[in-house]
């Protein structure tokens, strides 16, 4: 049993437990700024990522049940990253959060450690409990804002749905296991070509695709997200977007490509049908919304269908598209709400960004800039993880002329996306009824992670090539 | 560095540097963009002057290359040969001239200054690309400012209409050819996977492509780049689009980066997919009679002067695609001296007709009348436009259209009758009514005064200069063209010496 495999995992949460601890001495005005404390921890951890431990070659650990390799490292560090700014965001809002500052940051990192874990899940159970890790955190995170009724409607929702979706993945779960006698996706995958003709193995798998699309928000399971997104607390929508997400495609990676190649090879339409629902109801589902919150929902709904684009091609190619988008996609969104988190104050309507040229010209170019990256515009990073999707979708058309009627879709989609992404510009630097003009003061640290992430969006548009050598090696893990 | 990169990056670096100069300097800003657009044209006339005629056949000129994405087949490529030398060049003098008009502009001057130098510097970037992933890019990159501008600074009650819809076809457009981009990519075996034009070219030539893949990738192309330069039947948001756009927006995409798709049907999808290009002609044909005839036809109709202007430059769109249809040495030489006549011609009557909208406040034609009294300068300058867009001799445009129309007597001479009486009578009808109705008449104009300065003066003269200097002297681009269009048309399998012709006439 090799402990340090989960060095990175172990570190997380020992981080969140001495936050809970130095929580009971902080005087209450401090508490806020124990974030600072949790975001050094991050960095150090990340660091830690890259100097190897824990890293090195793919080793398995728990009986083959935790993995970790290219693919759990890469995901891993998106998680560490993302975690960085949400904290960030949480100091900034934790003025707005009435009591547990403290426990916020906590559950936060407990969240974290779920998605960690789910980056190296290998085993149906791993997966199921790094699930319940994940969710279990995001219902206490939904609802935080326990005196708001938007939030508690959220987290309602996001549990009754979460657990629904759970229930189903088990039920999966319970199948694969009754066909296959197992739940490693080694001995799974080794034993695939007996089951993939196995009727109730498919079943199985099918049900397990069903919950994780609730994970990533897509069809058939992608009604929640509007609601979850508007309610919840803002630095804890910006987790379920760019972590909670990321960690869903990477179960879902692992599952059809780790555990069943043999069988995900002849779910060609089933993906292609879900990517292309996927991505025409995000985009018009995003056109009549007044709410940036909600519009950020459906447009990560929007999201997850460009990002089943890359799932359905079934190829290497592909899934590293999946990996770049993702990494382009963090830095996106963490511009966005990051500009949301400072600039909104009673609602999040789009029209409380009036007069934002004027307020705060940084902040406007930075939303401006995630906006026009979230449309696929060069020279930023949704350009060229757009491009990357939309080509290993064209790779897939020599052999089934579907995926360019799929191709078409995404660019209808990304059509209409441009509409509803200028219309958030429009507002900001345009608008004619601009109420408060009183100037935003933007704090030094969310000064410097602004700015890291555009120096990152233009880093992942006009130098691809180090972060998808890095996608590429990844995706090595997973079999075609 | 060449000076290739210079020439669009001049305006992108203004671009950035403007961001950070505060927003009340406006005359900083403005001074900083004229200066950038202005070294990037001296740049553009340097190359044009140094550009080896006699080496042209062996390939590209002031070419720079360096590594970007290995891993994809992507690389920094840019250089020149005969086609699009001529295309950068007048690029580079309309992006200046739209700059120095633009003191009209009196509010968010700093967004609108680095939102037109991002347009100009990347639609010169994509003309200098060698590389397709590049050359997209850049396109892509100068054709969204389009969109802001014309939202924002756009001009009528159609505005917003306009916008949206100038956007929902571009973008579209533009997106079917990226579809098109990566399929020709797609088509070479995974090893040798290259964007770069240059080498795509080499690889087919040895080994042609499949028909299967062609059958779709062309007609993609076609569509893609055919809605970008509006098309018969995908021009509408352009007559619109241009009237409402401000006019240095309307200046640069009419005149440079709607030349983007036909610079990409004769860089690329002819020279590739010669097999679909033969089949797909006789179509194209037919289609660009819908913008000469038609376009010709609604232009007449028209009450507005930019909605005339707008449709008559439709209408002109139609004989490039006449040279493209060719597929003959004359006639796609005659298309890309059509791009480059038509870059200046529209970019004048645009510029002039937004001086005429600042002055007198409205383009309904049947309010003016009598202007040319009050507005000499202007009046003789929109008078010349007008009649080098009828195709008189003197001016760029008349040399280009010819040789379409001598290229394309071979092919069909129906078409090339029709053409012709499309270009000579419905084009002299509405240019020669505006004229009558715009300048002269009785009506007295009290308020309004002409360009007073040289300074003032000094873009439309410019634009007017390259429209004559080429008319004149054509020669200075069609031997360049003509030897780097002759392997497209090798290519495409067409007959290139002038005997063959002849002895076709004889057979028959």
């Amino acid at each position: 049993m090799n402990l340090s495999l989960l060095t990175l995992e172990i570190a997380v949460i020992g981080l969140a437990l001495a936050i809970l601890l130095i929580d009971l001495w902080t005087p209450h005005q401090l508490k806020p700024r124990l974030g600072y404390v949790a975001v050094a921890g991050l960095l150090v951890i990340l660091a830690v990522s890259f100097l190897g431990v824990g890293g090195g070659p793919a080793a398995t650990g728990f009986d083959g049940m935790f993995v970790q390799d290219g693919l759990a490292l890469f995901f891993k560090r998106l998680f560490l990253i993302s975690a960085v700014f949400v904290v960030l965001m949480g100091v900034e809002f934790g003025g707005r959060i009435a009591m547990g500052i403290g426990e916020f940051y906590t559950v936060i990192l407990l969240a974290l450690a779920g998605m960690m874990f789910a980056a190296s899940a290998n085993d149906f159970v791993m997966v199921f409990v790094a699930l319940e890790m994940i969710s279990i955190s995001f219902y206490v995170l939904v609802s935080f804002h326990r005196s708001r009724m938007h939030s508690l409607e959220a987290g309602v929702k996001y549990l009754i749905l979460s657990a629904l979706s759970a229930a189903v993945l088990v039920f999966g779960i319970a199948l694969i296991f009754g066909a296959a006698n197992r739940t490693g996706f080694a001995a799974l995958n080794a034993d695939g070509a007996r089951l993939a003709g196995d009727k109730v193995f498919w079943l199985g798998m099918l049900l397990v695709l069903f919950g994780l699309a609730f994970k990533i928000a897509s069809f058939p399971l992608q009604m929640w997200a509007p609601d979850v997104y508007q309610g919840a607390p803002t630095p804890v929508t910006a987790f379920l977007a760019m972590g909670s997400k990321a960690a869903g495609f990477v179960l879902v990676l692992r599952v059809l490509f780790a555990a069943a190649p043999a069988l995900a090879a002849h779910w060609d339409k089933l993906l292609i049908l879900a990517a292309a629902i996927t991505i025409l109801y995000g985009n018009l589902c995003a056109i009549p919304q007044r709410n940036l919150k909600r519009l950020l929902g459906y447009s990560s709904i929007a999201n997850a269908g460009y990002l089943l684009l890359g799932v359905a091609s079934l190829n290497a190619d592909g899934s590293a598209a999946v990996l770049y988008y993702l990494a382009g996609y963090l830095f996106t969104l963490a511009v966005a709400f990051a500009v949301i988190c400072i600039v909104t104050r009673e609602s999040d309507d789009i029209a409380s960004l009036a007069g934002l040229s004027q307020r705060s010209p940084f902040l406007a170019v930075s939303m401006t800039l995630a906006m026009v990256s979230l449309a696929g515009i060069p020279p930023l990073a949704g350009f060229l993880g757009k491009f990357l999707l939309l080509r290993a979708v064209i790779e897939r058309a020599a052999l089934n002329p579907a995926y360019l009627w799929l191709a078409g879709v995404a660019i209808i989609g990304v059509v209409i996306s441009l509409y509803y992404y200028f219309g958030v510009i429009r507002t900001v630097y345009w608008s004619k009824e601009p109420a408060d003009l009183s100037p935003i003061v933007v704090s030094l640290p969310m000064k410097i992670s602004l700015g890291v992430c555009i120096a990152a969006m233009l880093y992942l548009g006009i130098f691809p090539g180090r972060v998808l050598t890095s996608a590429t090696e990844a995706v090595k893990a997973l079999k075609f | 560095m060449s000076p290739l990169t210079l020439i669009f990056i001049l305006p992108l670096a203004a671009a950035l540097l403007i961001l950070i100069i505060p927003r009340n300097f406006r005359f900083v800003i403005r001074c900083v963009a004229l200066l950038a657009t202005f070294l990037s044209m001296l740049a553009a006339v340097h190359m044009f002057s140094t550009y080896d005629g006699r080496a042209a056949a062996r390939g590209y000129q002031f070419v720079e290359q360096h590594q970007w994405a290995p891993s994809l087949g992507i690389s920094y490529h840019v250089g020149v040969d005969g086609i699009n030398l001529g295309l950068i060049l007048m690029g580079a003098v309309v992006l200046f001239a739209a700059t120095a008009v633009s003191w009209s502009i009196k509010t968010r001057e700093k967004q609108y200054y680095i939102l037109l130098l991002l347009m100009g510097g990347g639609i010169l970037g994509a003309f200098a690309s060698l590389d397709l992933f590049f050359f997209y890019f850049f396109h892509e990159l100068a054709l969204v400012p389009t969109f802001i501008m014309i939202g924002v600074w756009g001009k009528g009650e159609q505005k917003n209409y306009a916008t949206f819809q100038i956007t929902l076809y571009l973008s579209l457009g533009a997106l079917l050819v990226l579809i098109g981009l990566i399929g020709i990519y797609l088509q070479l075996p995974a090893p040798l996977r290259t964007f770069d034009i240059v080498g795509l070219t080499q690889y087919f030539k040895a080994h042609p492509m499949q028909p299967g893949p062609q059958r779709w990738i062309f007609p993609t192309l076609l569509l893609g780049f055919g809605i970008l330069v509006s098309l018969w039947p995908f021009h509408t948001w352009a007559p619109l689009g241009y009237s409402s756009a401000p006019t240095g927006t309307a200046m640069v995409h009419a005149g440079v980066l709607k030349k983007f798709g036909l610079y990409g049907l004769i860089r690329i999808a002819l020279p590739l997919m010669p097999e679909e290009a033969q089949r797909w002609v006789y179509v194209l044909s037919f289609l660009c009679l819908g913008n000469i005839l038609y376009c010709g036809l609604v232009a007449m109709r028209q009450r507005n002067l930019n909605m005339l202007i707008g449709n008559s430059s439709v209408a002109h769109m139609g004989f490039a695609f006449l040279g493209i249809a060719s597929l003959s040495l004359i006639g796609i030489t005659g298309t890309v001296v059509v791009m480059v006549a038509h870059g200046f011609l529209a970019a004048l009557t645009f510029a002039l007709s937004g001086y005429l909208r600042d002055e007198i406040q409205t383009l309904e034609i049947s309010q003016m009348g009598g202007l040319l009294t009050r507005l000499p300068f202007i009046g003789t300058a929109m008078i010349m436009a007008m009649l080098a867009g009828c195709g008189l001799p003197g001016f760029a445009g008349f040399p280009g259209e010819a040789l379409v129309l001598f290229g394309n007597w071979d092919r069909s001479a129906t078409v090339t009758a029709l053409a012709i009486w499309g270009a000579l009578v419905i084009g002299g009808v509405y240019m020669l009514r505006a004229i009558r109705n715009i300048w002269h008449g009785e009506k007295e104009w009290p308020q309004i005064s002409d360009a007073p300065t040289l300074w003032r003066r000094f873009p439309y003269g410019l634009l007017l200069a390259g429209l004559i200097l080429f008319g004149c002297f054509p020669r200075l681009l069609t031997d360049n063209i003509k030897t780097s269009v002759a392997p497209v048309v090798l290519a495409v399998g067409a007959d290139l010496t002038e005997d063959a012709a002849q002895t076709r006439a004889q057979s028959r």
